[in-house]
């Protein structure tokens, strides 16, 4: 079983075409749906956890590939800017998933990346404005 | 026991004892206070928090030709500054904004930059765009200026801050069913978060709850230079319940501070934006407690769970001014990540660092033991607990 978190960006072609029921119904996918927009240039964006059998599972992302979605791991999305978190600890019981978590020893927050879901909603709250996002 | 005549011996002879708050309570308890208030010298403090009361005012030196500023209009970087004074002295507060950002219009606002940004690109060295219009007169006749200032070039850079180090603070709940957005953060409906807003164990004014060492002229830790006690903050507040040990269960004291803002880091004054509210300066504040006798050691070594602080409902109570509080909370509970209120568990964040606040205690540590950092005598008290000094609500008069 592999499960994994993605970010899929579709071009203007795929936007209206139905390509997520094919990798359930072709590869015997599961999926939630993290978050999904179309951009204004008509590009989608999806934010996608994505899990199934190994082999299926590969086998699925190729063909998300080949029809020319380009695949991105969601770590990627939002990233903390270091130098500009003052490790207050305001976005710990905002972030649902537990990415962003206070050690109680040093007391300072850290970011577990792959925890993290990209709801963006550490990104406004964040008093020094040290999370960002980047697609 | 000792005076700080005594102890600022031993600084500069290089022999002081100095503990950071947070020590003290260990020490404490291994060796019990007597033992304890005998061996240490000095206790530091510290604290790392937005402050919305915070400024600067700057004197930027005469151009050629000379322009009356005062009772004209200026801006740093769009940001209106006050400019009721002299000719070339201006003051810019924390909370200030372009008067082209959208603010609220959209709610909630999200406030990227405003007078305390400012302040931290000009401790950071960075070239700000000042723009000032005058009305001109025989001996100032320009109207007009614009130009690039850097803080190594202005005459006086100098942060006075008239609000700061709140001893003690609330625990902010939302029990509305809808998000709201408050200077204590976005709080998530039906109890969702709790935040709070203090150093605890390691804030200034909690180790000193009575004052006794703390006063006008003490001289501290400010934003990485050195500072001092100014007056006590505006809503000084020392009357309000204390428990047993001495400690406000409630905001109570504050601090007004002033300093050199040229020494200073930018580190240490962060441009804060507090969603659907506003821009703030987060400021680090150290404060020494010279150990002069077992009492004000015994302060100083209040442990998290002996410090209470009120949980308030910012969607009702605290705007409609509703007296009261929910129930109330010790740190060492609020720094478990979780409380209790209303029978419901609800995780906490805090608006301020307390990584940040022991990297302060830390610092003004060292600085004492090296022999950089002398104490001082406070000249007058703080108005203190039996002082009668309170916070007064606006009396409101109707206009006839």
């Amino acid at each position: 079983m592999i499960s994994k978190r993605i970010v899929l960006h579709f071009p203007h072609r795929l936007v209206d075409q139905p390509i997520i029921c094919k990798l359930v119904k072709d590869y015997d996918l599961q999926f939630n749906i993290l978050k999904a927009y179309v951009t204004p240039q008509e590009e989608g964006l999806m934010v996608l956890e994505l899990s199934g059998e190994d082999a299926k599972f590969n086998k699925g992302i190729e063909y998300l590939q080949s029809k020319g979605v380009k695949i991105q791991p969601l770590s990627q999305d939002v990233i903390r800017n270091e130098a500009k978190c003052t490790d207050c600890g305001v976005c710990v019981p905002i972030c649902p998933t537990g990415a962003l978590a206070i050690d109680p020893l040093t007391r300072k927050v850290h970011f577990y990346d792959n925890k993290c879901i990209a709801c963006e909603l550490c990104v406004k709250i964040c008093p020094p404005r040290a999370m960002e996002v980047r697609f | 026991m000792r005076t700080i005549k005594e102890i600022n011996a031993r600084i500069k002879k290089g022999v002081a004892v100095v503990v950071t708050a947070e020590e003290i309570i260990d020490l404490v308890q291994k060796k019990g206070v007597k033992k304890a208030a005998q061996e240490v010298d000095v206790v530091t403090t510290g604290t790392f928090g937005p402050m919305c009361s915070s400024g600067a005012y700057f004197n930027i030196g005469h151009s050629r030709p000379r322009i009356k500023i005062g009772g004209g209009t200026c801006r740093l970087n769009d940001v209106p500054v006050y400019t009721g004074f002299a000719a070339v002295d201006i003051y810019l507060g924390a909370t200030a904004i372009p008067d082209d950002d959208p603010r609220n219009k959209v709610f909630p606002g999200e406030f990227k930059y405003g007078g305390a940004h400012v302040i931290q690109e000009i401790v950071a060295g960075k070239d700000i765009r000042l723009e000032a219009t005058a009305y001109g007169t025989d001996c100032y006749p320009r109207k007009k200026l614009e130009t690039l200032v850097n803080i190594k070039d202005l005459n006086e850079a100098v942060l006075f801050n008239i609000r700061n180090c709140y001893q003690n603070y609330n625990v902010a709940v939302n029990l509305s069913d809808k998000i709201i957005y408050t200077y204590m953060g976005a709080l998530k409906p039906k109890l969702g978060n709790a935040n709070y807003c203090s150093a605890g164990q390691l804030s200034p004014l909690l180790k000193d709850p009575y004052y006794k060492t703390i006063g006008i002229g003490t001289k501290i830790f400010l934003g990485g230079g050195i500072g001092y006690v100014a007056w006590q903050g505006t809503q000084h507040n020392p009357t309000v319940k204390r428990k047993d040990n001495g400690i406000p269960q409630a905001p109570a004291g504050t601090l007004a501070v002033i300093g050199d803002l040229k020494q200073m880091r930018q580190e240490f004054l962060v441009g804060t934006s507090m969603l659907g509210y506003g821009v703030t300066l987060t400021v680090g504040i150290g404060v020494p407690i010279p150990v002069l006798d077992e009492e004000i050691l015994k302060y100083a070594a209040a442990k998290d769970e002996e410090i209470y602080a009120q949980v308030v409902d910012y969607s009702q109570a605290y705007p409609q001014m509703v007296p009261g509080s929910l129930t109330e909370v010790n740190y060492a509970q609020l720094k478990s990540g979780k409380i209790k209120v209303e029978g419901k568990e609800i995780p906490t964040g805090n608006l301020s660092s307390y990584s940040k606040a022991r990297e302060i205690a830390e610092e003004l540590k060292s600085w004492i033991k090296k022999g950089d950092f002398l104490l001082t005598e406070s000249q007058a008290a703080l108005p203190g607990a039996e002082s009668g000094y309170t916070f007064k609500l606006l009396k409101e008069r109707p206009i006839v």
